[in-house]
């Protein structure tokens, strides 16, 4: 469906700038080490977005591999309780291996391929980014090591065994808060000591230049179907797109073909965990402040000397002290606002969309959910809200059957 | 504020006697507590230090591997801030006013304190260089201009993977001296070939004045005086972490074993 589009079909807005700044956030903040493999893959993706071969490839692999154009699902039910606006939802759950996260594993693979690299590295927190890394390194057969906190290696024990499945060798990281910072961490880590044969798949829309941009820009066809499938079923543009934000690649994605279209209101939705006034979230844009983190100047989760703090969410994905940095700039110039959800509020959202409409939502996506139940009753039945559902929960419930005083 | 750290002790140690090749130790500030950091200083340079490298403790080390990112860990759980390690410093100039002192760390304790405040404090407390692991000059334009303003050095690595341009860019904002990072990996990683180092830091040395020291990999005494017949200084780091990770408890120990091994370095050295 996107044969004319290309990848970047909508950058009217000229971000980032050729060193990757998304206003005064992003850039390139790394060991020097890393600067030539880094200018080397700045080089490849600068040629190859462009490629018509390239692009070609991509879409049949979302197409015949991915199982893209996934649906625009309207929720009726679960809009009639609400009692609001229409909401519908992007059904990313339906992707091959069940999140967004395949989008971008398979554009960064075929770049790696391009580039010669046959090794491949990533991180990952809920899994979901590192099973999708695992998948691509299989169907290219090229060798996969996924870094992953041992925290979230318990809370994940099914996407672990996938990764395993599918060949990749999952290395536990003990370091820090052994959660998603410390795995990227280590990644990078890995990438300093094997620069010449390794290319690191980063899941998210973070890191340095031009990893933003480049995650931003494979995952931006989902909102190119967005706009696509809400006219094909309404006759026009949504008037809100919500996403949950953890690193952000899922929302920017979503986002990222909106940004010219005003009238359409984007919402990002980040982990309020046990509420953003506890201190106990993952909700740098709501409650953080700018600092430089992991390559890239963003929104951190930080104590008053500049160290990193420990993040808390229901969600191990959005589990996360830093954003993307796109997000970071749409926050300052009001583009996209953003808020949080509770780990409460999220976990209702799931029951809810479990028993309404026969979905079971990652919690990641909930936050989303959330914010929906807020936002639909506010608005009349004639508006039309899409919820990104990113991912799918079957990976959470273990989570949601120990909150529940199950034993599965 | 005017500052006091207008007078480039780096510069002066490297002038001091060209043909001798600087050993530049480094510990973690605050690892397992400033005193003990504090009285290391001084046995380091009594054992023959020619400038310490003091790292700055961060949550999230990327550079460093797990002896460091260990060390870090010590240090903040005793609550080491950035002013406390410039603080640091303001003590030990109480006694010592001549061994430079060079504030290595990440960019985000930097980025919070502010970089003027932070310039300002580190130049009055008599710090003579910062090294910023994650901070390529290309990003380091507002940093450098407060350093320079405050007289202090503005150290940059090199790599092995840094190509002849870039090279000569970055030693055209650096000042002090380049540090030459020997391995393509993190700190106290254990693959390095001598010989590769050599080729490198003669290499660098037609295109860049400024003195090299060479660091990452240096382990014992044989590999810091292979290393010094090529370069102008020698930078030892993880072994010297190691033994305070060890000894912390009892610093008599600690001191005792950091000593050691930089008097077995510099002897070698000098051989």
């Amino acid at each position: 469906m996107n044969s004319e589009a290309g990848i970047q079909k909508d950058q009217a807005i000229p971000q980032p700038d050729g060193k990757g700044h998304f206003g005064v956030y992003g850039g390139s903040f790394i060991a020097e080490t890393l600067m030539d493999p880094v200018a080397e893959l700045q080089q490849a993706y600068e040629r190859y977005r462009l490629d018509n071969e390239f692009i070609t490839e991509f879409e049949w692999e979302l197409k015949n591999f991915v199982g893209r154009p996934n649906p625009l699902y309207h929720a009726r039910r679960w809009s009639d309780e609400l009692g609001g606006a229409q909401i519908w939802l992007k059904r990313e759950d339906l992707n091959h291996t069940g999140a967004h996260k395949i989008n971008n594993t398979v554009g960064q693979a075929l770049l790696a391929r391009r580039m010669g690299k046959k090794r491949i590295i990533a991180e990952t927190g809920a899994g979901q980014h590192g099973v999708a890394t695992a998948t691509v390194c299989a169907r290219w057969g090229m060798e996969c090591i996924v870094y992953m906190g041992a925290e979230d290696i318990v809370r994940q024990a099914p996407n672990v065994f996938r990764m395993k499945l599918l060949g990749a060798k999952v290395v536990p990281v003990e370091s820090g808060s052994r959660t998603l910072k410390d795995a990227l961490n280590e990644a990078m880590r890995d990438w300093v000591g094997n620069v010449d044969d390794t290319f690191y798949i980063i899941g998210t829309a973070a890191g340095p230049h031009p990893y933003p941009t480049m995650v931003r820009d494979f995952n931006s066809v989902i909102g190119r179907e967005i706009k696509e499938q809400s006219i094909e079923h309404t006759g026009r543009l949504p008037d809100a797109v919500i996403a949950c934000v953890g690193g952000g690649s899922n929302a920017i994605g979503a986002f990222h073909p909106f940004l010219e279209d005003k009238e359409v209101a984007l919402y990002g939705i980040e982990a309020g965990g046990d509420g953003v006034e506890t201190g106990r979230h993952a909700a740098p844009l709501t409650a953080g402040r700018p600092g430089v983190l992991h390559g890239n100047r963003t929104y951190l989760m930080e104590d008053d000397a500049g160290q990193i703090i420990e993040t808390h969410s229901v969600s191990a994905g959005l589990d996360y002290p830093g954003v993307g940095p796109e997000h970071a700039w749409l926050k300052d110039i009001g583009r996209v606002i953003y808020d949080a959800a509770t780990d409460t509020e999220a976990l209702e959202a799931t029951h809810t969309l479990c028993r309404l409409e026969g979905i079971i939502p990652a919690l990641e996506s909930a936050h989303a959910l959330a914010h929906a139940v807020k936002l639909a009753p506010t608005l009349s039945k004639e508006h039309n809200l899409v919820v990104n559902l990113s991912g799918r929960g079957d990976k959470d419930i273990n989570t949601l059957a120990t909150l529940e005083g199950i034993t599965l | 504020m005017h500052t006091a750290g207008n007078r480039h002790r780096i510069a002066e140690s490297f002038a001091k006697d060209p043909e001798r090749t600087l050993l530049v130790p480094y510990i973690t500030a605050g690892d397992p507590d400033l005193d003990t950091s504090l009285a290391l200083m001084h046995t380091m340079v009594e054992a023959g230090a020619d400038i310490i490298e003091l790292g700055v403790p961060f949550s999230d080390p990327m550079a460093d591997g797990p002896v460091i990112q260990l060390a870090c860990e010590r240090a903040l759980a005793v609550g080491t801030r950035l002013v406390d390690v410039i603080d640091l410093v303001a003590r030990f100039r109480e006694s010592n006013h001549d061994t430079p002192v060079v504030l290595m760390g990440y960019m985000n304790p930097l980025e919070r304190l502010g970089y003027a405040e932070f310039a300002d404090r580190a130049a009055q407390a008599g710090v003579d260089g910062v090294l910023t692991v994650d901070l390529p000059p290309e990003e380091g334009r507002e940093l450098g201009a407060e350093l320079e303003r405050t007289g202090l050095d503005a150290i940059y690595l090199l790599s092995p993977t840094t190509p002849d341009a870039r090279l000569q860019a970055v030693a055209e904002r650096a000042s002090g001296y380049l540090y030459y990072v020997s391995l393509k990996g993190v700190t106290g990683a254990a693959k390095l070939d001598t010989c590769e180092v050599a080729t490198r830091v003669k290499h660098i040395k037609t295109l860049a004045k400024l003195p090299v020291a060479v660091g990452f990999g240096i382990r014992d005494a044989e590999s810091a005086a292979t290393v010094s017949a090529t370069a102008d200084a020698v930078v030892v780091g993880s072994v010297l972490v190691s033994l305070v990770g060890e000894h912390g408890a009892d610093r008599e120990a600690a001191k005792a074993a950091v000593g050691e091994v930089i008097r077995s370095m510099r002897e070698a050295m000098d051989a």
